[in-house]
């Protein structure tokens, strides 16, 4: 393999005008910072960083995640006495956790017993939601299409019915995820285990599927495409209408290799499929655990598809 | 029929490995070559062999066939075929099916004058594998430990390997791997989404630019990678992601033997009032 793979970009152009960006009517808010040049990153991909279009919408975004951030932060250091030594180390294990079970959808239980978490979550449900609609008008000013703000639904509709729309089905906030590194594991370890085993739950497996789906996509797509850049395969939207030696070769490779291939264009919505169905029927597979299903075991077992082979547990 | 209109040019002799010109034609759209013959050798035997183990087994539904490998009482020895030499017979089919079929494909980049990405990331998903039925199995003494052949059986096997290390959320090496999973995920429905509304423009604009996706990103999160970045990025994160998963499990049982729960106790002391999640369900 003497040849080289393409793997890093070795001359990095400097000087000249930094990309200011297509221009677009600007209002009060306008495109902020100098752009500046990270050389590692341009070892990966473009060096310039900036300019940022903050506008209304970022700036709520960003207070509102602020004031997230500092809610459980605060929570935290106060687990910890107020020691700031404790907080760096003991960070893992810290948790701004939901309301009691006796508080049921109370609007707001004591702080210390949840009220705080719900604070939290508002004001980050909030920075989430102002930072959707960024993406919705960030691509129409510039007359795209808004699949990146669609995608993005998919993983807040996720995100929704873990600390939102599962808790108010259930009937309390109880049963939402806890703020913190191990708590939120904990939680989905113990959450699994109370409902018989998630593996059994058939959307979870699918969400799974299109978690690896993904990667394993990326992997390809990734892989072919630096392939044939040494023939301008990453100029994908050149490629795509007007589709030239590095679209040939790409996927030849794969009819080739597996029979099939996509084409330029099609590739990204296989992408974008499967990564926007992984938190989709995650979320379907979360919303009907507890609500509809109370143990997953339990119901493949009636569907005929539990299995309770344990041949790798040793004997003695 | 089974060449496209511009496939014809390509269709190059050469590139090959081993066999020469022996194998070196297609079949419908199917490039054969040497390693093509081995794959789909091994990948028939292998195949053969796991519909004659479901054959010996309790079930036919296809949820539920699983070919076991031997027990772990049985340590490194050949087992007998009902009682887990199938499963060592379909691995090594398996595994030189895999193998070869990477092979094969760095043929075909020959061919086409391509790098050698794509069989260098199937590589990884290779490595992975074999972690899981062959390198761990053999640093924990018994083949015992390799995860069943079943649709189920498996996902079984992953939760009771799982949950015999205390809770493996907590094992850093998982950690990590699943982090480069999400990540990934996240990075593909970003450049997926960001093509598609690039040649999908409002109605009555032309096709937009590299320009435009630039500018999207870096007005968005002030940063944009770039359209040969976002493959690399992409690769790095997948490649990862498969990588770390094998970390994972082959110091499972290897250097970390108890509750992967403790790893962190003995790190770092957890707080009285550390949210115990069992606590809670235990209590509904």
């Amino acid at each position: 393999m003497p040849e080289y793979q393409n793997i890093f970009t070795r001359v990095q152009i400097r000087g000249g005008e930094p990309e200011a960006g297509v221009p677009v009517d600007e209002k009060v808010w306008t495109r902020d910072g100098t752009p500046w040049y990270a050389y590692w990153m341009g070892k990966l991909g473009d060096a310039q960083v900036g300019p940022m279009y903050i506008g209304g919408l970022g700036f709520a975004a960003f207070l509102f995640g602020i004031v997230a951030i500092i809610i459980m932060g605060l929570n935290m250091m106060a687990q910890v006495n107020w020691n700031p030594y404790d907080f760096v180390v003991r960070l893992p294990w810290l948790s701004l956790n939901p309301p009691k079970p006796e508080y049921g959808l109370q609007i707001i239980p004591p702080l210390a017993e949840g009220g705080w978490w719900l604070i939290a979550g508002f004001f980050l449900t909030a920075s989430i939601l102002l930072f959707w609609a960024r993406t919705y008008v960030n691509a129409r000013r510039l007359n795209m299409g808004t699949h990146v703000a669609w995608a993005f639904a998919s993983a807040i509709w996720l995100y929704l019915v873990l600390g939102f729309i599962r808790p108010i089905a259930m009937g309390s906030w109880s049963e939402a995820v806890p703020f913190g590194f191990l708590a939120h594991l904990e939680w989905t370890n113990y959450f699994s285990i109370y409902y018989g085993n998630l593996f059994y739950n058939p959307f979870h497996a699918l969400s799974i599927v299109f978690l690896y789906g993904s990667a394993l996509l990326f992997a390809m797509h990734g892989a072919t495409i630096l392939a044939v850049s040494r023939y301008g395969g990453d100029r994908e939207i050149e490629q795509i209408t007007d589709r030239g030696t590095a679209s040939e070769r790409a996927g030849l490779f794969w009819r080739w290799t597996m029979g099939f291939n996509a084409s330029m264009e099609s590739i990204h919505r296989w992408a974008w499929w499967f990564a926007v169905l992984c938190t989709l029927t995650g979320g379907i597979g979360i919303l009907l655990t507890g609500t509809v299903v109370q143990d997953w075991s339990a119901w493949a077992a009636t569907h005929g598809f539990f299995a309770d082979d344990t041949h790798y547990v040793p004997e003695n | 029929m089974a060449m496209l209109n511009f496939e014809k040019k390509y269709r190059v002799k050469g590139g090959t490995l081993l066999g020469g010109d022996l194998f070196d034609f297609w079949i419908g759209p199917f490039y054969v070559g040497f390693f093509g013959v081995l794959t789909i050798f091994f990948a028939l035997m292998g195949t053969a062999l796991i519909f004659y183990g479901a054959s010996l087994g309790p079930t036919w539904n296809p949820w539920l066939i699983s070919i076991n490998p031997p027990r772990i009482e049985q340590g490194l020895a050949l087992a007998p075929m009902a009682e887990g030499g199938l499963w060592q017979i379909i691995t090594i089919c398996a595994s030189i099916a895999f193998i070869s079929w990477a092979l094969r494909e760095v043929e075909i980049c020959n061919k086409l004058g391509m790098g050698y990405h794509v069989p260098i990331a199937f590589g990884f998903a290779i490595l992975a594998y074999l972690t899981l039925v062959f390198f761990r199995p053999l640093l924990m003494g018994a083949w015992g430990h390799g995860f069943p052949y079943g649709i189920f059986t498996h996902l079984n096997w992953v939760s009771y390997v799982g949950y015999s290390y205390g809770n493996f959320h907590y094992n850093p090496a998982h950690m990590i791997a699943i982090t480069f999973f999400f990540t990934t995920t996240l990075a593909l429905a970003l450049h997926g989404a960001l093509i598609l509304s690039a040649v999908n423009p409002v109605a009555g604009h032309k096709v937009r630019t590299p320009d435009h996706e630039n500018t999207f990103f870096r007005d968005t999160i002030g940063y944009s990678i770039g359209t040969l970045g976002i493959h690399r990025l992409g690769l790095i994160l997948a490649l990862n992601a498969g990588f770390w998963s094998a970390v994972c499990i082959v110091i499972s049982g290897t250097y970390w033997q108890e509750s992967w729960i403790t790893w962190w106790e003995q790190l770092i002391t957890p707080p009285e009032n550390f949210y115990v999640a069992a606590e809670y369900f235990a209590s509904k």
